[in-house]
């Protein structure tokens, strides 16, 4: 069972009537059964030999998580094509350099418009000869050369069924598990992606290491809601779900996977950071609308479940009193949250991607949900560290699974050897070299370290970690990302700026969250005039301070990190704008930029001067611009002395 | 992209006078629809459009003129009687349970469809149960082609407007109708639910072969989606034809955009 297709069609033998996936369609959830999907891969596989598809060619797969685009994909495999699947929210221009690249003349798609896409593009990539698509609404009168539906695919599929029995049981035992099974575009931050080669050995590898690490069994369920194009879903999704043989349930729509997550309850959940904190907010907002009674009881059991929850969930004794007290809320908020939420038979969530904050993740963990973290990229197949079941913290991704090797490059820089490595970039020697060393190492470009509990963290990007060069902490690393996730944290900080690279100390830049320090001003019948006045009163400076020196207390924890504490610091009399050039527009800090456009700024924190004169343009949306301008405060910070030897 | 053929002509209106004691609401008014054709009855406030709406499906009893749909010309009819002969409306104003789901809201539009009687219902057996899983998949069809499956089962009165419109939509369209009457379906929606739903109103004309009779105030909304456009004004026809003619129209001019210009 080396292989996605010989999988498929050991789970068709085997268990034929287990169900394999599930969709809801018109309102009712409908099961596509292993042996019904082992036939519909044959058919699709079938047809798509009669197209012209052939051993080592690529295919484009393109759409949300639908059961014919997965069997598409398997269909390709099957045959020894290897499918690319590409992000079905992207624009049509975005789709010519992977289709140029990957030389690709056959695309299935979801719907009518990834077909506009496609057609659109047609021009540019000449050799794209076939394009199928799953669902045919809308598309009743478009007449294009090469233009078809799945349900015709297909059909020529079935009418060759018969003279070419044995043909797809050959394609399928010629198959190696060394072939390329997949090809996955990362969006590089600048020039063109790059093709992520991985062969049926390195994502079958992963997937099997990542089911021993939690005891995946074939009776998970999974909602596959990520973009298909993403690894993340690849693997929990695609990969393990052959792997395992656990079901995969697509929703309805985009729009209804929050009901659709209630109805299917999920046993194995995946989800970024943001979407866990929109499902905390939209509990919050309801809880704000309930009655005096329900609040009061809510607000009762949370700081409860604060207290309890996560030592519950790392597995520490607790006390009898706590232990009741903890089941009441458990029959009476715990548990209906979880429902509401769909977590209610979750037994594995993780959550990856960006840094998640320390309330967020622990508010998971103290309703008794088993939310961890794991660490991956596209080109380690994912899994290269995951947290164990009672060793979930905030701050750090895990320990190195099965098969993986990790260790710190003399620049800090992590790297990764593991039976999941990517096999190169696809015709792209050049990165290929760059990230895979010969001796087979990864270079993630990530800066971390291992906790002495062996657990890996990760601090930055490798390009932005810094020295701090004379005063107190002279040659301390310098971690700015770090910094800036720490204030951001706080619901009150929207943004943040930290600067100390080659300097004697580090200074920030910090960006209010207008909404949440508006709320706390007039809660305090504190007047302002609008976000400048608001953002240089003395009472939100002293708010900041609190911030900033909670952040300082934490990092001299780390004697690492200890220091990258920050000394100074000024509140921005604007908003950070991607309009204005200063953020990306996936909301990153431009810090170049920045440092650039607020010279005179830095100039003052360093200078040791109380306050700056400032006057900026502003870009608003419509193209039109004005300026503000602030007398902007510059006030210090109490930084401690690095504890030694804590570093936890 | 279209490549629907009209056909001939289902619906002819024709000299119908209509008035509320002295208050002369419908003079003489003349037209017809073709089979799978959208057909615009535009006009400022006051001018007579849903009066006429309501001579077609029976609402009102015009005092002169007769109403001839598919060569069956009708007089005294009730509003149900015009229903079962497949003419479905929606209504400016919406007509909707708002406490009901908008699963059940558009069950509702089934009503017609539904052989056994509330004996049968009531009981909820064998042939009551199946009738009711197979108006249940109707609806569900009605759901997903209008694209809200996530407010299924949620209470209409806590939809925003513009999904209450589509709802109101889904139940004229529940019940199949071969004619369908819209009551200014993008009246108080921004300009991306207007969008919405004249891409619905195409698609129901389109893949159903629906023909259609629809009121609206917006004119660049009917000037780009109507095969043909009646005008009215202060009760009277001033116009008739394409939309490009009915541009060009003088009276039409006047009536919009007053005398001065």
């Amino acid at each position: 069972m080396d292989t996605f297709p010989r999988l498929l069609l050991d789970h068709a033998t085997r268990r034929p009537h287990a169900p394999a996936l599930r969709e809801k369609a018109y309102g009712v959830w409908q099961t596509l059964t292993w042996a019904q999907l082992a036939a519909l891969v044959r058919d699709l596989a079938l047809g798509l030999s009669a197209a012209g598809l052939r051993r080592g060619e690529h295919i484009v797969i393109v759409g949300e998580n639908r059961p014919r685009l997965y069997a598409s994909m398997l269909a390709a495999q099957a045959l020894g094509a290897v499918p690319v699947p590409l992000y079905q929210d992207a624009v049509s221009a975005e789709f010519v350099f992977p289709l140029n690249n990957a030389e690709i003349a056959f695309a299935v798609v979801e719907d009518q418009e990834q077909v506009d896409k496609m057609l659109e593009l047609r021009e540019h990539c000449p050799q794209l000869k076939r394009i199928w698509f799953d669902d045919p609404r809308g598309l009743r009168h478009y007449d294009e050369p090469g233009l078809a539906s799945l349900d015709e695919l297909l059909a020529q599929g079935r009418a060759h069924a018969a003279e070419r029995g044995g043909f797809f049981d050959a394609e399928v035992a010629a198959g190696a598990p060394g072939d390329v099974a997949a090809l996955f575009f990362t969006s590089g931050t600048t020039g063109n992606p790059k093709g992520v080669i991985h062969t049926h050995a390195t994502l079958i590898d992963r997937a099997r290491a990542g089911q021993r690490f939690d005891q995946l069994t074939e009776r998970e369920e999974v909602l596959a809601y990520l973009p298909p194009a993403w690894i993340g879903q690849n693997i929990f999704s695609f990969s393990q779900w052959l792997v395992c043989g656990y079901v995969v349930n697509c929703p309805e729509s985009a729009s209804t996977v929050s009901i659709d997550l209630k109805e299917v309850g999920p046993t194995y959940y995946f989800a970024p950071p943001r979407v866990f904190e929109g499902l905390l907010t939209t509990v919050m907002i309801r809880m704000e609308d309930a009655s005096a009674l329900k609040r009061w009881l809510f607000e009762r059991c949370m700081s409860l479940a604060r207290l309890v929850g996560p030592k519950r969930m790392d597995g520490e004794a607790i006390g009898l009193l706590d232990r009741l007290a903890y089941a009441l809320g458990d029959v009476l908020i715990y548990g209906p949250l979880r429902n509401t939420l769909g977590f209610s038979r979750v037994r594995v969530a993780y959550t990856a991607g960006e840094a998640i904050g320390p309330d967020l993740f622990s508010f998971y963990r103290a309703i008794g949900i088993n939310l961890k973290q794991l660490y991956g990229s596209t080109e380690t197949a994912v899994f290269v560290c995951l947290q164990p079941d009672h060793e979930a913290r905030a701050d750090t991704v895990g320990v190195p699974i099965d098969g993986v090797e990790i260790k710190l490059s003399e620049s800090g820089e992590l790297l990764v050897r593991s039976p999941g490595l990517l096999k190169g970039y696809y015709k792209n020697e050049a990165a290929t070299r760059e990230a895979l060393t010969d001796d087979g190492w990864y270079h993630t470009g990530d800066a971390g370290f291992l906790t002495p509990g062996g657990h890996l963290k990760i601090i930055d990007r490798a390009k932005d970690v810094g020295r701090l060069m004379g005063g107190a902490f002279d040659g301390a690393m310098f971690a700015p990302k770090y910094v800036e996730n720490k204030l951001k944290f706080f619901p009150h900080i929207k943004e943040a700026v930290c600067f100390g690279d080659k300097r004697e100390k580090v200074c920030a830049f910090i960006n209010i969250d207008f909404e949440a320090v508006g709320n706390w001003a007039e809660r305090r019948n504190l007047p302002y005039a609008g976000y400048t006045d608001l953002a240089q009163r003395a009472e939100v400076y002293q708010l900041m301070l609190e911030c900033v020196e909670k952040v300082n207390a934490d990092l001299a924890q780390d004697e690492l990190l200890a220091g990258s504490q920050i000394s100074r610091f000024l509140v921005l009399h604007k908003e950070l704008d991607a309009d204005d050039g200063e953020l990306t527009r996936t909301r990153k800090v431009r810090r170049g930029a920045i440092a650039e456009k607020y010279g005179v700024l830095i100039d003052a924190l360093y200078g040791g001067k109380v306050s700056q004169y400032i006057e900026t343009q502003v870009k608003f949306e419509d193209g039109r611009t004005s300026m503000v301008a602030a007398d902007l405060r510059i006030i210090e910070a109490r930084t401690f002395p690095a504890v030694k030897g804590a570093a936890a | 992209m279209s490549s629907k053929k009209i056909g001939d002509v289902i619906l002819e209106v024709k000299n119908i006078s209509l008035s509320f004691g002295g208050v002369k609401a419908l003079t003489d008014i003349s037209f017809d629809v073709r089979e799978h054709e959208v057909r615009a009855i535009i006009g400022p406030n006051g001018a007579g459009k849903s009066s006429m709406l309501n001579c077609i499906n029976g609402v009102y009893q015009p005092q002169q003129g007769s109403v001839t749909l598919r060569g069956k010309t009708y007089r005294g009819m009730s509003p149900r009687q015009v229903a079962e002969m497949g003419v479905a409306r929606t209504f400016q104003n919406l007509a909707l349970f708002k406490g009901m789901s908008v699963l059940d809201n558009i069950m509702t539009g089934r009503n017609l469809r539904m052989k056994r009687g509330l004996f049968w219902q009531a009981l909820h057996l064998g042939p009551a149960r199946r009738e009711e899983t197979e108006q249940r998949e109707a609806v569900e069809r009605i759901i997903d082609f209008l694209e809200i499956q996530a407010y299924r089962k949620v209470p209409v009165g806590r939809l925003p407007y513009g999904l209450q419109k589509r709802v109101d939509l889904g139940r004229a369209l529940a019940m199949e109708p071969s004619l369908l009457l819209l009551d200014e379906p993008m009246a108080g929606m921004n300009v991306e639910e207007k969008q919405d739903m004249c891409r619905f109103i195409l698609d129901v004309n389109d893949e159903f072969g629906t023909t259609i009779v629809l009121i609206e105030h917006d004119m660049g909304v009917v000037m780009d989606i109507s095969d043909r456009v009646v005008v009215l004004d202060y009760g009277k026809k001033i116009g008739d034809g394409a939309p490009d003619e009915v541009r060009r129209n003088e009276d039409v001019i006047k009536a919009y955009l007053g005398a001065g210009h």
